[in-house]
C-alpha cells in the first residue's frame, strides 16, 4: 500500500473497500459510505479529541534534549496531578523514522523533566528504558494551559509537514483524551450525521483514549495496545441495548469503538453507562458480542489493528482484502483510505453460541 | 467566592460555559451572572493581566489568554476548555471588534480595520464553534442540551452611518447563526442570536465617547436576560442519575 503523506482528512478521492457478510470484496468512493447502511442500523463513533501528546523538553540531570510521547492515562482522566505512561526518545523529532530515533539518556526515578514551563518528574521506571511513568507538576487548568502551549500532535515521518492540532481532530472531536487520532472518524462529515438522522440510521458516540500506533521499538510495539481509558455515556448504552433488542446492526467507526464496547460487554454482560480501562486484546478467537461491522483504515498484516479484523472475518477473506488493497493502490496510515468490514457467519455463530450468562442482557 | 454555591438555584450547576471576551463589559457581567447561578465557567480574553484579574474575582473559573481573531489560537483554546471539564454545554461568542476606532464612514475605513472586525466578529465565532461542535453535539445527545449564543446588535439590522465594519460583520454573524440553527437543529444544538441593547461598556464608550451612561443599560441587566434565554433553550437541568457520568464528573473535580 501507499503511505498517505498529506494531512487531508476527507479527500474527495478517498476510497472504501467493503467486505460484506459473505466475504465478497467491492470498492466505492468513501464519501458514499452511508449507502452501505440501512435504516435501523446503529453507527457508534469515538468522539475523543486528540491531545498534543508529543512534548519536547530537557532531561534536567543530564541537560539532554528529549521528546516525551504521552501513551496512556495512569490517573483518572483529568484527575490531578496528571500521571501518564510515556514513551521517551532522545534528541530529534518526527522527521526521523521512529525506528531510527535515538534513545533517551538513562532515566532514573525522581529525575526532573522540563518541557518549557511544563515540568514533570519520572515517577516510576518499567523494565524498558524508553517506557516510564511521569507525573506533571501542574494541576487542572494550569496543566491544560501549559500542555496547549508546549505539546504538538504525535506525528510520524511519512508526513513531512508539521501537523497542527486541528489536523488531528475528527469533526466530532469532544473530550481531549486520545493520544493519537481515532482516525477512522475522519470519514464522518456533519452532512453524514444529518443524512443518518434523515434516513433512520442511529448515531451514538463514546469516548476512548486511542493510544499510540507505533513506538519504534519491537519489544514495546508487542505491548500495544496499552490499557486504554474509555467512557460510554448513558444515551449510547441505551442506543446499543436497543439495537441489540431489535436485532439491528451495530457499526463501529474504528478499532477503538470495538475495543470499548467489547471490553464492556465481556466484563459486564451488557452495555451500561460506564468508564474504565480497556485491557482486552481482540483477535481471531474473540467473540464479538456487540459489533457487526467496522469502519477502519487499511492496516498492514501483523499490526494489532489487522489482528483485530480477524475477529470479524476468516484469514482467507482478510487475505483477499489485503490483495485488493495492494493491487489497487489503496493508501494507508491515518489519512489514508478506509475499509468497511462486516462480521462473517462464523463470527455471528460464535456470538450465538456464547453461554447465556456471558451474552448481553437484552 | 464559592460561597455562591449554597444559595444558587440548581439551574446551571454542572453546566459548562465558555464566554469569549470575558474580562470586561458584557462578557464580565456574563461571567458574574453564570457563576452566581452555579455554572462551570471558562472565559477567554486577549490580555493575560485582565484574565488573571477576572480569575481572582472568580476562583474556580478557567481563564484562557488568547485572541479568537487568531486562527492558530482556536484549537489551543478549545483544548483547554474541553480538557478542563471534559466537554462543553454552552458557548457564548461575545468578544467583538468595532473595526476602526474612532468609528469611521466606510469610505474612510482602512481595509485592515474591516478585516479585523470580520476576524473577531465572524471568523472567530465560526472557527471556535466548529472546534467545539463535537463537544456540544455530545452534550446534546447525552441529554444535557447545548447552546451557542452569538452576541448581536441592532447594527446587524439597521444601517447606521459610521458603523460599517461593525454592522456588516454583525449582520454576517446574525445570518450565520440562523444558518447554523437551520443546519444543526437535528442535533439538538441550539443557536441564538441575541441583541443585548446599548450598554454601558468599554466597547460602547469607544464607539460613542460622549454617550450619557444614564441612557445605557447596565451590562449586569443584559447578562441576566442572556442567561435566562440560555436556560430557556436548554432542557430542564437533570439531576445526575447516571452513575457513569457521576464518576466522570467526580474525576473532573
Amino acid at each position: 500500500m501507499i503511505a498517505a503523506d498529506r494531512p487531508i482528512k476527507r479527500p474527495a478521492w478517498a476510497r472504501l473497500l467493503v467486505v460484506d457478510q459473505t466475504g465478497r470484496v467491492t470498492q466505492m468512493p468513501r464519501a458514499n459510505w452511508l449507502d452501505v447502511l440501512r435504516p435501523g442500523d446503529l453507527v457508534v463513533a469515538n468522539d475523543a479529541a486528540t491531545l498534543p501528546a508529543s512534548i519536547a523538553g530537557i532531561h534536567v540531570r543530564t541537560g539532554q534534549p528529549i521528546e516525551a510521547r504521552l501513551a496512556a492515562w495512569r490517573a483518572p482522566v483529568s484527575a490531578t496531578p496528571a500521571v501518564f505512561d510515556v514513551i521517551v526518545f532522545g534528541a530529534g523529532d518526527y522527521r526521523t523514522r521512529t525506528e531510527d530515533r535515538l534513545p533517551p539518556p538513562a532515566l532514573a526515578a525522581g529525575d526532573r523533566l522540563a518541557f518549557g514551563t511544563l515540568a514533570a518528574t519520572v515517577a516510576e521506571l518499567t523494565d524498558h528504558p524508553r517506557f516510564v511513568r511521569v507525573r506533571f507538576d501542574a494541576q487542572g487548568a494550569a496543566f491544560w494551559q501549559k500542555l496547549a502551549r508546549q505539546g504538538r500532535p504525535i506525528q510520524y515521518a511519512h508526513i513531512a509537514e508539521p501537523l497542527a492540532l486541528w489536523d488531528a481532530w475528527t469533526p466530532i472531536a469532544a473530550a481531549p483524551v486520545a493520544f493519537e487520532p481515532p482516525s477512522a472518524g475522519f470519514i464522518i462529515a456533519w452532512r453524514d450525521v444529518a443524512a443518518m438522522h434523515a434516513h433512520g440510521i442511529h448515531f451514538a458516540t463514546l469516548t476512548h483514549a486511542a493510544g499510540l500506533s507505533s513506538t519504534g521499538d519491537a519489544e514495546l510495539d508487542r505491548r500495544l495496545p496499552l490499557p486504554e481509558w474509555y467512557r460510554i455515556p448513558a444515551s449510547t448504552a441505551t442506543a446499543i441495548e436497543t439495537a441489540r433488542a431489535e436485532d439491528a446492526r451495530v457499526i463501529a467507526i474504528g478499532t477503538t469503538v470495538v475495543r470499548a464496547v467489547e471490553d464492556a460487554a465481556s466484563r459486564l454482560g451488557g452495555i451500561r453507562a460506564m468508564e474504565r480501562q480497556a485491557t482486552q486484546r481482540i483477535g481471531a478467537s474473540t467473540p464479538l458480542r456487540i459489533v457487526d461491522a467496522i469502519v477502519t483504515g487499511t492496516h498492514e498484516p501483523g499490526s494489532s489493528h489487522h489482528e483485530l479484523l480477524r475477529a470479524f472475518v476468516g484469514d482467507r477473506v482478510l487475505a483477499d482484502a489485503t490483495r485488493a488493497l495492494e493491487r489497487d493502490g489503496f493508501r494507508t496510515h491515518e489519512f489514508g483510505d478506509s475499509m468497511l468490514v462486516f462480521a462473517d457467519a462464523r463470527s455471528r455463530l460464535r456470538r450465538a453460541s456464547l453461554p447465556a450468562s456471558a451474552a448481553c442482557a437484552a | 467566592m464559592d460561597d455562591h454555591a449554597s444559595a444558587v438555584p440548581v439551574s446551571l450547576a454542572k453546566t459548562r460555559v465558555l464566554v469569549t471576551g470575558g474580562t470586561s463589559g458584557l462578557g464580565l457581567a456574563l461571567v458574574d451572572e453564570l457563576r452566581a447561578r452555579g455554572a462551570d465557567v471558562a472565559f477567554v480574553a486577549r490580555t493575560s493581566g485582565c484574565v488573571e484579574k477576572t480569575r481572582r474575582r472568580h476562583p474556580g473559573t478557567l481563564g484562557i489568554t488568547g485572541d479568537i481573531a487568531d486562527k492558530d489560537a482556536i484549537h489551543p483554546i478549545a483544548l483547554q476548555v474541553l480538557g478542563w471539564r471534559g466537554g462543553l454545554d454552552v458557548l457564548i461568542n461575545n468578544a467583538s471588534s468595532l473595526g476602526p476606532v474612532p468609528l469611521a464612514p466606510l469610505a474612510d475605513t482602512d481595509c485592515e480595520d474591516f478585516a479585523q472586525a470580520l476576524a473577531t466578529n465572524v471568523l472567530g465565532p465560526f472557527r471556535l464553534t466548529k472546534a467545539v461542535l463535537g463537544a456540544l453535539a455530545a452534550s446534546a445527545r447525552d441529554g444535557r442540551g447545548a447552546v451557542v449564543v452569538n452576541v448581536s446588535s441592532d447594527a446587524a439590522i439597521n444601517a447606521y452611518a459610521n458603523w460599517g465594519a461593525y454592522g456588516a460583520s454583525k449582520a454576517a454573524l446574525r445570518h450565520m447563526t440562523r444558518i447554523w440553527e437551520e443546519e444543526l437543529g437535528h442535533l439538538g444544538v441550539r443557536f441564538l442570536s441575541l441583541d443585548p441593547g446599548d450598554m454601558d461598556t468599554p466597547l460602547h464608550a469607544l464607539a460613542v465617547p460622549d454617550a450619557d451612561p444614564r441612557d445605557l443599560l447596565a451590562p449586569a441587566v443584559a447578562a441576566q436576560a442572556i442567561v435566562d434565554a440560555i436556560l430557556a433553550a436548554l432542557p430542564t437541568r437533570p439531576a445526575v442519575t447516571n452513575p457513569g457520568s457521576a464518576t466522570y464528573a467526580e474525576a473532573l473535580r
